[in-house]
């Protein structure tokens, strides 16, 4: 099985000079791929810190992070940005577009990024937005669209730039029960059929229900991982 | 391309902003370059006016006449020394007067008088002469005859084809007088004038002195009013020393000086104007920075390059900057031209004070395109320096701190 992230003993401390906050401490953590994971725990836990020391936005103060055998933890900000344009999809919780460019636009952006030529990236718009059934909403606008409408043109413009995995902090916190679920359902086909790899953490008991991995923080320290479902195989 | 096309789209998601940005710049454009033009409207008029009224705007005197503006410092008219002149390009005419103090009387009143000795037809080429007429007829090179101011008249209590004597002293000791018939009565704006000018065609002048062939100066006509200096110093040159060169600057330095203070007042004006503009800007850019902060470090936490982010806040404000620019000059080309042939005109006490010194109060812009240029340009370049403002705050963001709630 490939290994995607290992992360080795990585830490995160705020506010040193004072009252010092650990929001990721002493962390171990290794993915495969095509690995359906959640990352759980209270408000505060380390959630969205450890997501953006894993997705290149933030650097541990101590520990080593690998992606695909990349160390990217001595990597300059400017080549990180480069490594995400290519290596790791991104789901916010919200305001994930850019409000003057229709969804397809959206997803096409990240592909013009990657400096990817119009008809492969015509091809690879239609294939997405057949996987997150939106096809006759291609040429609306963000505002047009509901925020589970917003969320699946989220994971579509992760997914267009082919990452190695798809990190997304609290994806359906700003949707009702059936749009989360909605978009739940989107993110296992494409882990199902595609193998990709999601992350993602979530305060819902819905959406852990539905993730085969589960690891939960407290205070910046894993305090349980666990398997539900034996690991998706080829 | 696709980056200037989302620029594009970005510059029209919030319209008021923009709106704001353009009008600012907008109405920058528009006022400078109306204040400019306006500015040296009124100053080309207004030397136009001091200068057509009887200084001309080159001068050209035997060395040290301006100093002692005596007959004896007068010198020897020469079609040669006119052709030298005219070979200048700058220079498109050449009119000779001889100038000098006399007294005039008739039956028991003597008043002192400035007689000019004049070509009339080019005297009335340079100075409108024959238009200042108020009664008579105009003079005729053979004449000998006097066109006499209005105000000098009344002092002497004559009147129109009445005749007056002069005397005074002519060239090199000799005495001078002459009896003349009044042929014309003019009015000159300035009271000053008014009170003392008497015209005589040249060879009478000559004559009554007793300086035949002699002048006491050459009155250029020139091409380019703004290049009087360079100009009379390319005459200076060409005629060497025995010769003064003088440019109505010189002549009349009180002049030159009110227009360098009126001048110096329309750039506190101009300053203003850029000040107010940029703080325009510049609250434009603030707003937005704050909207976009969270699409900013998404897109920077996506795989956006700050560069390539950067170009694009730069070409949003360029572009809305630029578009402000061009609406503004083509907002004020027709102002311009307006004003130019409907210039603004004061009335009141200033046109009162203006008709003394024999001016209309009339203030027309001037149409010159470097107005245009100039004042676009600096504009722009205010908007651009401006522009940098947000590249400059981008350098700094960092994505997780700006997509934190
Ligand atoms: N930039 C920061 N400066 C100081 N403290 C911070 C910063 N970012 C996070 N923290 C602190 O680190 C800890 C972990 O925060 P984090 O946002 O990772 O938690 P979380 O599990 O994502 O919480 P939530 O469920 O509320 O999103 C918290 O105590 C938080 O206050
Ligand atoms: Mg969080």
């Amino acid at each position: 099985m490939k290994t995607v992230i290992d992360a080795h003993n990585i830490s995160k401390t705020y506010n040193k000079e004072n009252i010092p906050v650990y929001a990721v401490n002493n962390v171990h953590l290794h993915i495969n791929q095509g690995e359906f994971t959640a990352l759980v725990g209270p408000s505060g836990s380390g959630k969205t810190t450890l997501l953006n020391l894993i997705g290149g936005l933030d650097k541990p103060d101590e520990g080593k992070i690998e992606i695909n055998g990349i160390d990217i933890s001595a990597m300059s900000p400017n080549k990180l940005i480069d490594f995400r344009l290519l290596n790791i999809g991104f789901v916010f919780q919200s305001f994930n577009l850019i409000p003057v460019l229709t969804a397809k636009e959206n997803v096409e952006f990240i592909m013009q990024l990657q400096g990817i030529p119009k008809a492969a990236r015509e091809e690879r718009i239609n294939n997405l937005f057949k996987q997150i059934d939106l096809v006759d909403k291609m040429d609306s606008r963000p505002a047009q669209l509901s925020g589970g409408q917003q969320q699946r043109v989220a994971v579509a413009r992760a997914l267009a730039s082919k990452p190695q995995f798809v990190l997304a902090d609290e994806p359906t916190a700003n949707l009702d029960t059936a749009s989360a679920s909605n978009l739940l359902d989107i993110m296992a086909l494409l882990n199902k059929e595609e193998n990709i790899t999601f992350i993602f953490s979530t305060h819902d008991a819905r959406v852990i229900e539905r993730a085969r991995r589960v690891i939960t923080l407290v205070d910046g320290r894993i305090v349980s991982d666990t398997a539900k479902v034996a690991v998706h195989e080829e | 391309m696709w980056i200037l096309q989302l620029a594009w789209k970005n510059l029209w998601r919030n319209k008021s902003r923009t709106a704001i940005t353009m009008a600012s710049i907008f109405f920058a454009v528009v006022l400078s370059v109306l204040t400019s033009s306006l500015k040296t409207g009124i100053f080309d008029n207004l030397i136009k006016n001091v200068v057509s009224f009887y200084s001309g705007y080159v001068q050209v005197h035997k060395a040290g006449y301006w100093e002692e503006q005596l007959l004896d410092n007068s010198f020897a008219a020469s079609p040669q020394l006119e052709k030298t002149i005219l070979a200048q390009t700058e220079i498109t005419g050449v009119t000779p007067r001889l100038e000098s103090f006399a007294l005039a009387s008739a039956e028991m009143n003597t008043k002192g008088c400035l007689v000019v000795g004049i070509d009339p037809a080019k005297e009335d080429r340079l100075t409108h002469l024959a238009a200042k007429l108020i009664a008579g007829e105009y003079l005729k090179p053979d004449d000998n005859a006097v066109l006499a101011s209005e105000g000098l008249l009344k002092r002497m209590k004559l009147q129109l084809h009445d005749t007056l004597v002069l005397i005074g002293q002519g060239y090199q000791g000799a005495t001078a007088a002459g009896k003349y018939f009044i042929k014309g009565v003019a009015r000159f704006g300035s009271p000053d004038l008014n009170d003392r000018l008497l015209y005589l065609p040249l060879l009478a002048a000559q004559n009554m002195f007793e300086a035949p062939a002699m002048l006491t100066s050459y009155v250029l006509s020139v091409r380019n009013p703004g290049l009087v200096n360079a100009t009379s110093l390319s005459v200076q040159q060409r005629l060497g020393n025995e010769y003064e060169v003088m440019s109505w600057e010189k002549m009349m330095p009180d002049i030159k000086q009110h227009i360098q203070g009126d001048s110096n007042n329309m750039q506190v004006v101009q300053l203003f104007l850029y000040l107010l503009i940029s703080f325009g800007i510049f609250g434009t850019s603030l707003m937005m920075m704050a909207e976009r902060r969270f699409e900013l470090g998404m897109l920077v936490a996506i795989g956006m390059k700050k560069t390539k982010l950067a170009f694009l806040l730069l070409a949003e404000s360029v572009l809305a900057v630029l578009i402000g620019c061009i609406l503004g000059i083509m907002a004020s080309i027709p102002i311009v031209y307006y004003l130019n042939r409907h210039p603004l005109r004061l009335g009141g006490e200033v046109a009162k004070a203006y008709e003394r010194f024999g001016f209309e109060a009339i203030f027309p812009t001037s149409t010159d395109s470097m107005h245009f240029i100039t004042q676009g340009l600096f504009v722009l370049l205010i908007g651009l320096i401006l522009s940098l403002y947000p590249v400059l705050k981008l350098i700094r963001l960092n994505p997780v701190l700006s997509m934190k709630k």
